[in-house]
């Protein structure tokens, strides 16, 4: 019942959009009416502007996003487990984390170039953050008493690492990575607005400037569908990777 | 603790002399990495003509004004859903299908409808922001002891001061944490906006720097949005502990 209702809901804010849209209440030039963006959307498929561009999108996040955890996992875990590399390296990751990872898009830019690579390297900067702090708490709050057992059976450390604080870690290491992905997607956008790479922040920013509205609001729906499908994909390999937390309990 | 904090600025000291070593023998290029010395010495100059403090203010001024717009939007949606789960079963899977579309999706319409400027920005900002305000303020709410609503329902409270009175004190602290990451949120998006397209602020004075070609300048805004980025923090983390703690601990007195 209350389903249907958040459908109607739903059905009724895109049709009020629609009525708004064709009474005019806010000029078509940058209000456009939900069936001339959906039309907008079929025209970019047919003329294969779609597909790519988001995959070109996709692929730019993703490239970034699998370093930025890979980096993320293997420092946060030194960080955590190793009291030195603590205090060599801690306070310039402190005064690193709050700048804002777009403000390392001019000297990337510098470096690099207008290229895929400066907007990888970006992204990576960016998502590193969240996976680090997860990988971080996940590793310092291992269980005192499974770091004893293992010191007990004399277990390497990277066995203890891969066998008891990985996985203990996981949850903490997922849900950075989760942040990480969708900050992956805004600096995606973000570098390809600023470096022209093709890819659908590209394309609304092009929509934009020749004022193609419809265009323009079907690219950042497509966004949106891109942000929550990714999400849901790595919401779903959590569940599977952590069954065994519920099912022990 | 003393010999901690030392082995800490080891790495960044050796990387600066390394850097500027390099710099002055040839073999870095000085068209990227220009010499420490040659950063200080602009980022002192821009800070003494003022450009630096003006685009300070700029992109403050932006952040903090969608940040304030953006939290009371949370604020009362976060309020009203929390109150009534009927309300959220019926909106919420809506608002999940907006939250995914990343905010900087929105600068390209955002300009379409008001041009160059800070309102363009504050939009951009504003959207951001909502989502942290919005989720925390929700389970806040739900968080809030039941006794209390119930209470204020036998004493027969208009809604209005039931919320003033009850509801708002009960759920701030939390909703306080929501506002910080909103607010960390709103300088990022608005120094992106002005690095991607809006001619003011931080973000634009670096993209000039960088494309006229002074290097040091650049870098010396760098430092200087990462300084201005950590103090804001340092700030919100006083604020926090001076006037919101109090909440945490005594629930609505």
């Amino acid at each position: 019942m209350l389903k249907l209702a958040a459908v109607a809901f739903a059905a009724a804010v895109i049709y009020l959009w629609q009525i708004a849209a064709d009474a005019r209440l806010i000029s078509p030039v940058f209000f456009p009416s939900p069936t001339r963006t959906f039309a907008a959307l079929v025209a970019m498929e047919e003329r294969g502007d779609l597909w790519r561009p988001m995959a070109a999108t996709a692929l730019r996040m993703f490239y970034g996003w699998v370093l930025a955890s890979l980096v993320g996992v293997l420092l946060g875990a030194a960080i955590a487990r190793s009291g030195p590399v603590r205090a060599y390296l801690e306070p310039l990751l402190e005064f690193l984390r709050p700048l804002p990872a777009s403000a390392i898009i001019p000297p990337a830019i510098l470096f690099l170039g207008l290229t895929s690579k400066m907007a990888v390297t970006v992204i990576a900067f960016g998502a590193l953050w969240p996976v680090l702090l997860g990988a971080y708490h996940g590793f310092r709050s291992v269980e005192p008493q499974l770091a004893e057992m293992a010191a007990a059976m004399r277990m390497k450390s990277v066995a203890f690492i891969w066998k008891v604080a990985l996985p203990s870690a996981l949850p903490d290491i997922f849900a950075g990575v989760r942040v990480s992905l969708a900050i992956a997607l805004i600096l995606a956008v973000v570098t390809e607005m600023q470096a022209a790479q093709t890819g659908l922040g590209f394309n609304i920013l092009m929509a934009q400037r020749s004022f193609r509205s419809p265009e323009l609001y079907a690219g950042i729906i497509v966004l949106g569908v891109l942000g929550l499908f990714t999400n849901q994909a790595l919401v779903m390999t959590e569940r599977r990777l952590l069954r065994w937390r519920t099912l022990t309990r | 603790m003393k010999l901690a904090r030392f082995r800490g600025l080891l790495i960044p000291v050796v990387l600066v002399a390394l850097w500027e070593i390099g710099a002055r023998v040839g073999t870095l290029p000085p068209d990227t990495m220009s010499q420490p010395s040659a950063i200080a010495v602009a980022g002192w100059n821009a800070l003494l003509d003022g450009s630096l403090l003006l685009e300070t203010a700029q992109t403050f001024q932006t952040a903090l004004l969608g940040l304030a717009i953006g939290t009371v939007i949370g604020i009362a949606l976060g309020i009203l859903i929390g109150l009534s789960p009927v309300l959220e079963a019926v909106i919420g899977p809506t608002l999940d299908t907006i939250r995914p579309v990343p905010a900087v999706a929105l600068i390209p319409l955002a300009l379409l409808i008001y041009g160059f400027g800070v309102r363009m920005e504050v939009l951009v900002i504003v959207f951001a922001c909502v989502w942290p305000v919005l989720i925390v303020t929700v389970s806040a709410v739900r968080g809030i002891e039941p006794r209390l609503i119930e209470v204020a329902r036998m004493l027969e409270m208009p809604a209005l001061s039931r919320m003033r009175r009850i509801v708002l004190p009960a759920a701030m602290a939390r909703i306080a944490v929501g506002i910080r990451v909103g607010a960390g949120v709103a300088l990022v998006v608005a120094v992106t906006v002005e690095i991607v397209l809006n001619p003011q602020g931080l973000g634009y004075g670096m993209i000039i720097a960088a494309q006229s070609l002074r290097p040091e300048l650049m870098w010396a805004q760098l430092l200087w949005v990462g300084f201005a980025g950590w103090a804001f923090n340092r700030l919100l983390t006083t604020i926090d502990r001076r006037w919101l703690q109090r909440y945490q601990t005594g629930g609505a007195r």
